[in-house]
Formats: structure tokens, sequence, C-alpha cells
């Protein structure tokens, strides 16, 4: 037991794996789309989870900008029964 | 001045086509006499609901582009309310963007092979959009 700790070094059974994360960054920004349209429920879907919740940015990256416009392009869709306000398995 | 809007609204489903056709001339004389243009109109068809709306499950979806007078939403808006062969209405004002994005997608509808690819072309490599 005191053996490993004589040099002050910590060892590992297996050695620690680095997760390398993809930096999320925001689709509007990088493809340049300026309005997120409320017509496009296919689109929208994009950022719903299966109860047809919107997701929140730490999930899909988006920009606060772009979530307010995706938010409000989403309550557009759901009022004009494009998208459904509650439901399971959506998608 | 005139300013740029855009109307969705959903008839019943029981309407003929002859009706349908009345219906959406109703709204389109109404802009026209109301001193504002039609810039574009789209039919969607016939299209399931997200959920049910007075206990119908389908309904003729129907796009009006238009510029008008402000004060003439509210009217139109009234028509509507009073119309019983609508289910559904949503009246937006278009912005910059969303007038230039309403011009684009205006011409790829009209002429589709003109400009097939999209500025959405990199939805596919996305899948950002995932639980954690």
């Amino acid at each position: 037991m005191a053996q490993n700790n004589n040099n002050g070094e910590i060892r590992y059974l297996n050695p620690p794996t680095v997760e390398v994360r993809k930096k999320k960054y925001c689709r509007f920004k990088k493809a340049g789309i300026k309005y997120v349209d409320y017509k496009d429920a296919e689109f929208l879907k994009k950022f719903l989870n299966e109860q047809g919740k919107i997701l929140p940015r730490r999930i899909t990256g988006t920009s606060l900008k772009f979530q307010r416009k995706v938010a409000q392009a989403i309550k557009r869709a759901r009022s004009i029964a494009l998208l459904p306000y509650v439901t399971d398995l959506l998608k | 001045m005139l300013k740029q809007y855009e109307t969705v609204f959903i008839a019943t489903p029981v309407l003929s086509d002859v009706q349908m056709k009345d219906a959406v001339a109703k709204y389109t004389d109404l802009i026209k006499a109301n001193g504002g243009e039609v810039v574009y109109e789209e039919d969607w068809g016939l299209k399931q609901l997200a959920y049910s709306i007075q206990h119908k499950t389908s309904g003729f979806y129907y796009l009006i582009e238009f510029k008008a007078e402000p004060e003439f939403v509210a009217t139109l808006e009234t028509q509507y309310r009073r119309d019983e062969r609508i289910l559904r209405y949503l009246t937006v004002a278009l912005d910059k963007n969303a007038a230039a994005y309403a011009e684009k997608r205006r011409n790829n509808k009209l002429n589709p092979k003109a400009a097939p690819v999209e500025e959405e072309a990199p939805k596919a490599e996305e899948e950002t959009v995932t639980e954690e």
C-alpha cells in the first residue's frame, strides 16, 4: 500500500480516459441563417425532445439570439397545429 | 405605409374544392378591397393536424403573403373569427430578414429547378440535438 505513495506519484489501474468532447456551435451562425421559419415543422423538430418540449441551449448549442427565434417559431408552429403542444414519441 | 404580412389559415376539411376557392377568394378580395396587395398565395392542401381542433384531425392549409396597412390586420382577423369555415389562423408581420426569406422561398417554389440546393444544406451533418 505504501509502496505506491513512496515517490509521491498517483498510479491508476487503468489509464484515465480523457474524453474529447466536440465543441458545440450555433448552427444558425455557422450556416448564416437569419430567419427561423415557423412553417418548416421538420426543421423545428430538431429542437424538440420526444414529448415535444423545446430543448435547452446547453444541449443544442444554439446561441441565445437564435434560441429566442427558435422558441418563437416553435410556438407559432404549435398554434397552427404544425407541431403538437404535448405528445409522446415525436419523431 | 404598407407593411408586409403573411397569414396562414386552416379551413375545415369538409369543404369542397369550390367552397375552398370561395373562402380563399373572400380573403384575397378583402385584402385588395382594403388597399392592400396580395404578393403570393400558396395552397398546402389537406394536412393532418398535430392535435385535433374542434374534433377535426385534418384541415386545408392556405398561406397568403400580402402588403397592407397595419390597421387592416385587425379587420382581417375579425373576419377570420366570424367565419365558421376557419379552424385556426395566424398572421405574422414580416421584418427585413423574414421578408428576404419569404422572397427566396417564393422563388424556389415558383421555379424549383433554378435553385434546388438551399442554404440549409448543413442540416444533414448535424447530430448535436441529442439528449445528454
